[in-house]
This record gives C-alpha cells, structure tokens and sequence, in this order.
C-alpha cells in the first residue's frame, strides 16, 4: 500500500533529522568545558566507586599495628591510617559508600519529590497539606534535621539513607511544583482537558514530561550535598559507623592524627571536593544546556 | 534647493550571529523620511521589519550579537559612527520608540510620573518640579483624564489603552524629531485602536515630527501613513505612497496581501485568496527573487536572479523583474470580471 | 457557506442563561472571604443550529472566550443550561462530561502553547483517539494520516516536533487533533488571531473546506471583524458579558443597530480609501466587569445614551426576523 511507502520515507527523514539534532546537540554540549569537566569528573569517580574494589589489592578491613600511620610511598600509595590499614582501600570502598548513598537519596527523593510536587498542583487542599509539610521541613536547616533523625533513628547506612530522603524531598518537590505550575497553565494542558483526558493522564503523560529538566538539574545538586551532608554525619559520628570506610568517617579518624598524618585528612577531603565540585559543574551546565532562555536564543 | 530629509538610510544590514551561524534579518534596506510625514513600514513576522526599526535606534548589542552595515543619517548625522555615550544622549530625546507591548515596557515597581520624569530629568535638565508640570501636560495631551491624579498610580492600574497612552506620552515628552511607533495598536481593542491612531495623527500633525510606523495591518496603514514601505525577508519589495498601494499595488505579494484580507464592504467571497507557502527561513534565504517560491507569476529568471528595486513612478518603487507584465494582465482581468 | 438555517430543525446545541462569576479573593485565598465577583459572562442566551457558524465578536474583556470554555465546561458555570442532544451539559457527571468532549471540540488562539512540545505529532493526534476509542494502533496511525492529509499536511510530518512547524502549520495541527475523533461542534476560539494576513487566510479558507465536507458546526469566537463577517452565518456582538446584538450576518452588516455594534463596526481600520466614511469614536475604556454599569453596560461609552439607560437594563427584542437587539433605543 502507498501508505506504508510513506511511512517507510517518513522513518528515514526522521532518521536524518534525529542525526541533525543530534550532532546540534554533540556541539552544545561540547561547547560548555566547565560541563564537559564536571561530567568528566564525576564519571570517573563513578567507575572508581565501581569497579576500584577490584583493583586494589588491601583489605579495607584488616589491620596491621606494624603499619600504623605510614606515608604514602610506594606500597601504600596514600599511606596507612591509625590501624595500619590501606589508605587509597578504604577511600575507594569509601567511594562506594559515599556515592552509593548519594545516588540512593537523590532516586528517592526526586522520585518522591516528583509525585509531590505533581499531585501537589492538581489538587488544591492536597497542594495546601504537602506544601505546608515541606515548609516546616525546609525551615530546619538540613544537617541539623539529618542529624536529629539519625538521633532517633540510630547510626546505620539504612538510616543515613532514610534522613536525607526526607532533608531532600521537600527541596525536589518544590522545584516540581513550580515548574508544572507553570506548565499546568499552558494551552496545551487545557486542550487536553478538552479532549476529556482523565487526570492520571494529564499528569503523567503531558505535565511529568515537562518538568523533567529542572528535575534533572535539581537532581545534580542534590546528589552532591547529599554526599556532604553523609560525609559531616559520618564525620559527627551519626552516620555511617566504624569500621565500615566512608569519606567522612576516614576524616574524621583523621582529624585526631592531623598533625602527625596529613595525609589521613587531605585525601577523602580531596575526594569529598573532587566529587562535589564535578557534580555543581555538571549541574550549572545542565541548568544553561536545558535552558532555552540562556543559549540557543535567536533574534526575530 | 531640495531640503534636506529628517532620516535618510542608506543600504542598511543588520546581521545576527547565531549558534547555527550568521543569517541577515535586515538585507540593504535605503529610504528616507520627511519631517512631519508618517511612513509606513509593512510586512509579515520575520519580515524584519521590528530588526529595521531597533537598528535605526541601535538597540542590539553589538559586540555579540549584532552587527550593523550602511548609513543612517539622522539629520546628515551618520548614528552608526556615533558613541555609545552619544547614541544614548539622542536615545529617548531626538529619537523615541513606542512598542507594542505597553505593559512589559513601563517598570512596574515606578508610578507612571516617576517615568515620565526620568526622561524628562535625564535629557531636558529639568528640576522636579518642573519635571512633573511637564509630565502632567504630557498626560493631557495624550487625553488622559484627570492627569494629576493618574501620575501617582502604577502601571497595572491602568488599562492597555491607558498604558500605551503613557507610552505614548513618554516617548513624547521630549519633544522628539522622530517616533518609532512598533505595531503600536496591535495588541489594543479595535475601538481603543481608533482612539490611539487618532491620537498618534493627531500629536504629529501638532508636533510636527517624523514617524515610521510599524504594522502587519493594512487597514491601520490606510488610516494612518502618507507612504508605506512593504518588506519581505529583510528586504524593501515595494516603496509607493499609500493611495497607489491600495489602487495599483506593483508587487504579487503587496496583491497577495491586500486580496488575502476579508473584506468588510461589498460582497462576502465565498473564498479568501491565498499566498501559498510560507516564509523562507533567514537561513536559508532564496537565491532569486526572495518572494519567487510563493510567487504565482514566479519563471525561471526570479528563481535564478534577483531583481533591483527600480522606480516605477516618481512614487512607486518595486522589486520584481515582471510587474508590468503582471499590471497589464490584472488591468485586463479586472475589466472583464464588471 | 450557504447553510440556510430551517426554522423547524432543533438547534443542535442550545445555551440558555450562562453565567459565569470568577470570585476574587484576598491575599489569604479563600479563607479570607469573597470579595467580589468578576461577572465574566453575563446572562448569554444563543443556539447553534448544525451546519452553521456562529461567530461570537467582542473585545478582549467581553466573555466571549469564557463563554467558550463554560460551555465545555473548561470552567464551572456559575448558572444556566447548556443543552447537547437533549442534555444538559451542566448537569452531567464528570465521566459524561469527558464523554461529551468527543461530540464537542475545541480549536485554541495560541498555536505555540497549545501542542505539547515534548511530543510528536504523531502522538498528539493519537492521543484523542486513545481516550475516545479503542481501535488499535495500525488503525489510529491510518486515521492520523487520514486527517494530516486533511488539513493540508502530509504523512512526513508524523514524526516531527512541534517546534519544526510555523504558526500556520501548527495550528492546522490544532485543528486535526480537534477533528481526529470526528466531533459534530468546533468551538474555535480566535484560531487565527495569532496568524499572519498571508497564513490567516490559508487557514480561514481550510477551515470551511473542512466545514463543508465533514459537516461541523463552528462556534467562531474572535475579535476580528472582517474575519467574522467573512465566515460567519449568524454573528452575536458581545460587551461585558451580554450578547447586545445577534442576527444573519448580511442583516447586521447592513444595519447594526446597537450602538456598540455601529462603532464597533466603524473603528475597523479599512483599506478601502475610496468612500471615507463617518467614524464613531467612542470615549473612554471598557468597564471593569468587577464593577460594571447599571442598567446598560453600554450606557457610559454610549453616545445617545438616555435616562432610562442608567437604570433600566433593555430586554432583548426581535427587531426583524432572527434579529434581536437590547437597547432602549429600539422601544
């Protein structure tokens, strides 16, 4: 049938055009360094939280009195700490411990902030009830409301995760919120009011969408003060607890030898920066790359 | 001796840089206006006809994103050799702009007296008190009721009508020797339409400056101009003063407009003309004749090569290598449809 | 064009009495009281009869779009009834209501926000058809090809974005997504206002065509005056809220009799210079519906305003056949 024919032509323009865009895209993206580095960074410190266990030879665990508080050299890399124990071992499965806590909060949180803040626009007493939640939440600052849930809660990777869920929902739902309060007034969402599209729809399928952007970016952030935030819970000795390695708990076992072993305090510091730094580079490209209003504008 | 016109422009371009490289929006524009005349500026979105008007008042930026080419002799005074510090000085003085959309141009946080008065401080040296004189007659002359009560309200409090009128009075207040009115009535209600173009007729004749007049409404073009400039694509197709527009348009698309619009007299048409197509993007711009894809008449030589603006009468200019083959044909046609 | 509307056939949709009041509140939202009512539309009465158009002229403040929106009930009415095949819509369940969005579509001003710009086009004209019917994909694919063609696009566009299209073009998508599912009513709310004169009259001309061959009723809501004279059958002139005249468009034209109507009428700039005409230039500005006039909402603008006009609100009359009028002039 003709029809299929212009089907098939129809599926090779969009062929050529998805190739346009997406050498358009390759060009921008490339085009902003500071993005390209944050990425870089945070790829990197990713595969290393992935795939670093298996090529360091130390057990992040084991102790050896002998070793105590060596300087890197070329054994211990970045030398031992109090416990004679492998310094670039326990920052790697720190590493793991670190980002795998912040990749878990930012999923949840933006997932629930998400819901939040969609339902939140589309009924007004539902809007009212959460919105007024996340105020009385947003009034504490962060680390002190992660602190007194991990008080109650106890020190343990599963709380950890449970308190900066909560501290970073309200922050996503907010920025949900208000991108599909805008979005929500658009022409296009009443148009599908009047083609009779039920709720769920319209939510989903034409306001979710839309906020997905701003979400993403939100999201970059997040990310990166959950990692601090565990890093100071750790290091305050409400989150993740010893022996188990995470870059806050290595810097604060560091703090006591500070003058005798720098090395103890520079190197999860370094690591800490490194990924916060990669992951607000990201974020501010994300946020300029996404945002039709800072690039790509044309004159009429 | 022939006197010397208000504006003359000469082979104006204004070229964009944009992230898919340059594109032209105003291609080699020259006319020239007379103290005292409106000239009317018309032509569809993208046609670049706001670009012309905003480079007269240099108002891109150019160090990234514009870049202009040609004269634009104000008064025998080229503006585009002139310093940003001078080119502010003539801005809002000898040269003012009125827009299309009154609300978004008046700050809201500033009552409208506030903004009349800084115009009138910054360029007439005016002290306070005299500011706010000026400001009220200003009000009155462009017929806003009970003036001295209205310089203390802001913006929203008043309607489209009124904040065009305060526009309209700012850009005015300097006395300048020439406005830039830029689709000035597009976004009012045609009754508050009516009133505006009265009164814009009115203030020039009184003033007696300079006005171009921006509009995709040839309707307002008929109230209003003495001579009209038809654009398309960046570029002048027809030049002629506006009786001859209307009883002998020279260009197809200058036809194609005036037969497209619905009429209000006369007998309804059971279908509208219509000019296929749409309008080439600026960056793909014709090699021909710019209008040719959409032309009806359009043969090979418009596709290939790009006519002049010629003069047709001491009125009328056009750009179209067949108008006067198409002219008699119409003439023709037009006898034997009565 | 030609649609002589037969006084024996039922309208197929009838408004009787809609009105719609937007409460305004206080800085506290509605905790703080109501503290006034916008009276968007004000008590509007008319009937479409299928097959013809029906076009709704005002300014911008007039209700002429809310009357639209009500209708569908976009917005809740404030009072009235809106019969649809011996229904009143406004008393319909919500289920029914998104029912009867399939017999009533709607085409909207803005052709920029009114797709969805994350989606193809391809899904957007689907996307009726998925809420309204149950046929499969292949079929809903023929279909969407089917009204592409339609509406003068072609198959290729299937696959594209929103943004790839010019006004004009986008706004015939608007259209085929209103006419995928096969609707009896259009409501157009100013579907050319935002148009050039050259893609104006494209769309003008292909909305008729589409009249013609798959036999809509349009309720054709606009401020543009030579486009409602061009278009319409029937024309009802709003002012705050009240249809103040409505007749056969060739008996308004060549008589408007409401004194609105006749100015409204004359502020049309023409390109006809060849018989200059009177024009009637009102004074002043539209009230603000939150505080409307007396008696006739006209009476403040009008120029042969009279006593009676301040306090008396004028019922409306049938000066001629079909051609009613509401002001104290005509007693």
């Amino acid at each position: 049938m003709a029809a299929v024919k212009e089907v098939e032509r129809a599926r090779t323009i969009k062929a050529s055009l998805k190739k346009q865009e997406r050498q358009l895209f390759f060009r921008r993206f490339f085009a902003n360094k500071l993005m390209v580095m944050g990425c870089f960074i945070f790829i990197v410190l990713g595969l290393i939280a992935l795939i670093g266990p298996l090529l360091v030879s130390y057990d992040p665990y084991e102790m050896k009195v002998a070793e105590r508080l060596n300087a890197p050299s070329g054994e211990h890399w970045l030398g031992t700490d109090e416990f004679g124990r492998d310094l670039l071992t326990r920052i790697v499965y720190g590493a793991q411990v670190s980002m795998g806590i912040g990749l878990i909060v930012t999923l949840i949180s933006s997932i629930l902030g998400l819901i939040i803040g969609l339902y939140a626009i589309y009924y007004a007493a539902l809007d009212h009830i959460l919105m007024r939640i996340c105020d009385g939440l947003m009034a504490i600052p962060g680390i002190l409301l992660a602190i007194a849930l991990m008080a109650a809660l106890g020190p343990s990777p599963l709380n950890v995760i449970i308190a900066l869920s909560i501290v970073f929902t309200p922050n996503i739902a907010r920025i949900v919120r208000s991108s599909a309060l805008v979005i929500r007034e658009q022409t296009f969402i009443e148009a599908m009011h009047a083609q009779g599209a039920s709720a769920t729809r319209i939510i989903w399928q034409h306001i979710a969408p839309n906020t997905i952007s701003p979400l993403i970016v939100q999201a970059t952030f997040v990310f990166a003060e959950a990692i601090i935030s565990e890093a100071a819970l750790s290091f305050l000795g409400a989150g993740i607890a010893a022996p188990d390695p995470s870059w806050g708990n290595i810097l604060q076992a560091g703090k006591l030898v500070i003058f005798k072993a720098w090395w103890m305090v520079v190197f999860p510091g370094l690591a800490i920066v490194l990924s916060v730094l990669g992951l607000n580079l990201l974020g501010d490209g994300l946020r300029d790359f996404i945002d039709p209003h800072s690039s790509g504008k044309k004159s009429k | 001796m022939e006197k010397r016109p208000l504006l003359e422009v000469k082979n104006l371009k204004t070229h964009f840089h944009t992230e898919r490289g340059q594109i032209t929006a105003v291609d080699g524009i020259t006319f020239h206006l007379n103290e005292g005349e409106i000239v009317g500026v018309v032509g569809e979105s993208g046609c670049g006809k706001s670009v012309m008007s905003q480079s007269i008042m240099r108002l891109y930026d150019e160090k990234y994103t514009a870049k202009y080419e040609g004269e634009i002799l104000f008064q025998g005074e080229n503006l585009l050799n002139l310093s940003k510090a001078m080119m502010q000085k003539i801005r809002g003085n000898d040269l003012s702009m009125i827009f299309q959309d009154p609300l978004s141009s008046l700050n809201p946080v500033y009552t409208i007296g506030d903004q009349i008065r800084e115009s009138l401080m910054i360029h007439q040296n005016l002290n306070k008190r005299e500011a706010q004189q000026k400001a009220i007659e200003m009000l009155r002359l462009t017929g806003i009721p009970a003036p001295e009560k209205r310089i203390n309200e802001y913006p929203h409090q008043l309607s489209g009508g009124m904040q065009q009128r305060v526009m309209i009075a700012i850009a005015l207040s300097c006395q300048p020797k020439l406005l830039i009115a830029d689709e000035p009535t597009t976004a009012l209600d045609v009754t508050i339409q009516a009133q505006i173009l009265d009164l814009i007729a009115e203030l020039n004749a009184q003033l007696g400056m300079g006005v171009i007049f921006i509009t995709h409404d040839l309707g307002v073009v008929a109230e209003i101009c003495t001579r009209v400039m038809v654009m398309y694509l960046g570029q002048i197709v027809e030049e002629t003063d506006t009786d001859c527009l209307f009883s002998e348009p020279l260009h197809p698309y200058t036809r194609g407009l005036i037969k497209s619009i619905p009429q209000l007299e006369g007998e309804r048409l059971q279908k509208l003309y219509t000019i296929d197509g749409t309008v080439p993007s600026l960056q793909k711009v014709p090699h021909g004749c710019r209008f040719a894809s959409r032309c009806p008449y359009a043969d090979e030589l418009c596709k290939e090569q790009a006519p002049e603006l010629e003069a047709y009468s001491p009125t009328q200019k056009v750009r179209c290598w067949h108008y006067k083959e198409i002219l008699k044909k119409e003439a023709v046609h037009e006898s034997s449809n009565e | 064009m030609n649609h002589q509307t037969n006084r024996t056939l039922d309208p197929i949709l009838e408004v009787q009495n809609l009105k719609k009041y937007f409460p305004v509140t206080g800085p506290f939202g509605r905790l703080g009281g109501i503290k006034g009512q916008v009276k968007a539309v004000n008590d509007v009465t008319l009937k479409l009869y299928e097959g013809e158009t029906y076009g709704l002229v005002g300014e911008s403040g007039s209700g002429k779009s809310t009357t639209g929106r009500t209708i569908l009930r976009l917005t809740e009415p404030t009072n009235g009834k809106v019969f649809f095949q011996d229904k009143d819509i406004f008393q319909a369940s919500k289920k029914e209501v998104r029912l009867l969005r399939k017999d009533i579509q709607m085409v909207f001003q803005d052709p920029y926000s009114s797709l969805n710009p994350r989606k193809r086009i391809g899904k957007i004209l689907e996307e009726p058809l998925m809420i309204h019917t149950n046929v499969n994909k292949n079929e809903r694919r023929e279909r969407v090809f089917d009204i592409l063609e339609k509406v003068g696009l072609g198959m290729e566009h299937y696959y594209r974005f929103p943004h790839e299209f010019s006004g004009g073009q986008r706004q015939r998508i608007g259209l085929a997504r209103a006419l995928v599912v096969n609707p009896k009513i259009v409501i157009c709310d100013e579907p050319v206002s935002a148009l050039d004169v050259s893609i104006q009259s494209q769309v003008i001309n292909l909305l008729q065509k589409l009249q013609d061959d798959l036999h809509l009723t349009y309720l054709f809501i606009t401020h543009d005056i030579s486009v409602v004279r061009h278009i319409s059958d029937r024309i009802g002139v709003m002012y705050l809220g009240n249809i103040v005249e409505e007749g056969r468009n060739e008996d308004i034209f060549a008589r408007p009799l409401h004194p609105y109507t006749q100015a409204l009428f004359s502020a049309v700039p023409r390109t006809n210079r060849a018989g200059k005409r009177e024009r009637i230039v009102l004074k002043g500005e539209i009230p603000s519906p939150l505080n409307p006039p007396s008696g006739c909402m006209f009476h403040t603008r009008c120029p042969f305003a009279l006593e009676k006009c301040r306090i008396e609100v004028p019922q409306r009359k049938e000066m001629k056949q079909d051609h009613y009028v509401a002001c104290h002039l005509y007693e």
